[in-house]
């Protein structure tokens, strides 16, 4: 069985990769068909979404309850950048992650470790003019899964953004550095650089740490742009007809 | 050529329990004030044994149904409907079933004077997708789809997974679009 990895960027992680189980009944098997960039994929959701609250970005205490979420405080900021080193202002960031004790809240997650009653383990906010996001968290425990025996996520924080595009649409993860579970993770390995896969752990980052309050972490994050596509294959119709 | 001056972020899975990001309604692009044709879309995710793929978010993003992205870069004398936003999200439910409600759209253009077919630009994303999956739905229904400059690249067998499926006799008009992610009658997918 061959590896395919997106031809967009070698750096991608490829659809099949058998040591995480999932993607062996997951991943297409047929290769995707290149189209080119239309109206449809220049424009996308981003800029038409709204709606955000600034409590949304405080995880420590957006469970509402007026107590705070338990376990390291810590502050997860950074740049959201176009290729060309832009940032992408009033771009949308969702983040989601279990808790201190490495447990979400989901129904379906059964991991034998409490659930946090003041910690919901979902945030959102917009980038700033600047393309900077910022949120306050609690550091994510570690957790089992049934990928492999004695298999361990290593800490993560979920992300999704939006970008000013169809084609910049992006879900990834953070990780942590110096985290001794990221070499055993096949997740984080299916990225088939080590140079990539170092451009998704965070980097501590003392300046935005907060004296007696929070460790501070910062994570920037490049997004395709809509012109990145490229359009090799011949037009089987006469689209060019004038 | 394009000078590529900073690495990209490479994806990774949205995991299993990514719940919290589909609040209410969020499938439901409509209210009262929408402009269009109201429709339903119904589907499953299917994995490579055709068991449904209960952990799953599908998006979709379309235009109005005057064929308007609500988008700066789309920058035609068509009217935004401020009551549209175009944008939708859904998990699928322990059967693999997810639903939307919509408006059919409007016509986009290609290049040129050649117009797109309406379509419903659709993601993919779940446990398993290391990437997440583009995909589009055309309508069985429409005069243009069998023409559509972009359905014209998949190959001819194949453009059927790309086509709804009319529902007959539903109070809305409905399309059943089923995503299947491996296998024989595997959705086509797009590198965007």
């Amino acid at each position: 069985m061959t590896l395919r990895r997106s031809k967009r960027d070698p750096e991608f992680p490829p659809y099949l990769y058998e040591a995480y189980r999932a993607t062996v009944l997951r991943s297409p098997r047929q290769p995707p068909v290149t189209i080119p960039t239309t109206l449809s994929e220049v424009t996308g959701p981003g800029p038409a979404l709204v709606g955000i609250l600034p409590e949304d970005s405080d995880l420590t205490t957006n469970m509402g309850t007026g107590q705070p979420a338990m376990g390291e405080r810590i502050i997860v900021t950074g740049r959201v950048l176009d290729e060309h080193g832009q940032g992408q202002p009033r771009t949308l960031v969702e983040i989601w992650q279990a808790n201190a004790a490495g447990r979400y809240r989901h129904r379906k997650d059964q991991h034998n470790a409490p659930l946090d009653p003041n910690f919901l383990g979902y945030g959102r906010c917009l980038t700033d003019e600047t393309g900077t996001y910022r949120f306050t968290t609690i550091r994510p425990g570690a957790y089992p899964w049934e990928n492999h025996p004695n298999a361990w996520r290593p800490s993560h924080i979920h992300f999704s953004l939006f970008g000013p595009s169809w084609t910049s649409r992006l879900v990834t993860q953070m990780y942590f550095p110096g985290d001794p579970l990221q070499p055993l993770d096949p997740i984080l390995n299916a990225i088939p650089t080590e140079a990539a896969r170092q451009r998704l752990i965070a980097r501590y980052d003392h300046t935005v740490t907060q004296p007696a309050w929070a460790l501070g972490f910062r994570f920037d994050i490049v997004l395709r742009g809509p012109e990145a596509t490229p359009f090799e294959e011949p037009e089987p119709i006469a689209a060019e007809r004038r | 050529m394009k000078t590529v001056a900073l690495a990209l972020t490479p994806p990774q899975t949205i995991g299993p329990f990514f719940h919290g990001l589909v609040r209410a309604r969020l499938n439901v692009l409509v209210s009262p004030q929408t402009l269009g044709d109201r429709i339903r879309i119904d589907g499953v995710v299917l994995d490579g044994k055709r068991d449904p793929v209960s952990d799953a978010m599908v998006e979709i993003w379309q235009a109005n149904a005057a064929g308007r992205y609500r988008h700066p870069a789309d920058t035609r004398e068509v009217p935004l409907d401020p009551a549209f936003t175009g944008f939708g999200r859904a998990a699928t439910d322990d059967e693999g079933r997810f639903w939307f409600e919509t408006i059919r759209p409007g016509r986009v253009p290609f290049t040129g004077r050649i117009e797109q077919a309406p379509h419903i630009n659709v993601m993919v994303f779940a446990r398993g997708l290391l990437h997440h999956l583009c995909t589009r739905l055309y309508f069985p229904d429409d005069p243009l789809t069998e023409a559509d400059p972009v359905l014209n690249l998949v190959p001819a067998s194949r453009r059927g997974t790309l086509i709804a499926a009319r529902v007959p006799s539903a109070a809305v008009p409905s399309y059943r679009f089923d995503i299947i992610l491996q296998g024989e009658g595997e959705t086509v997918f797009f590198e965007v």
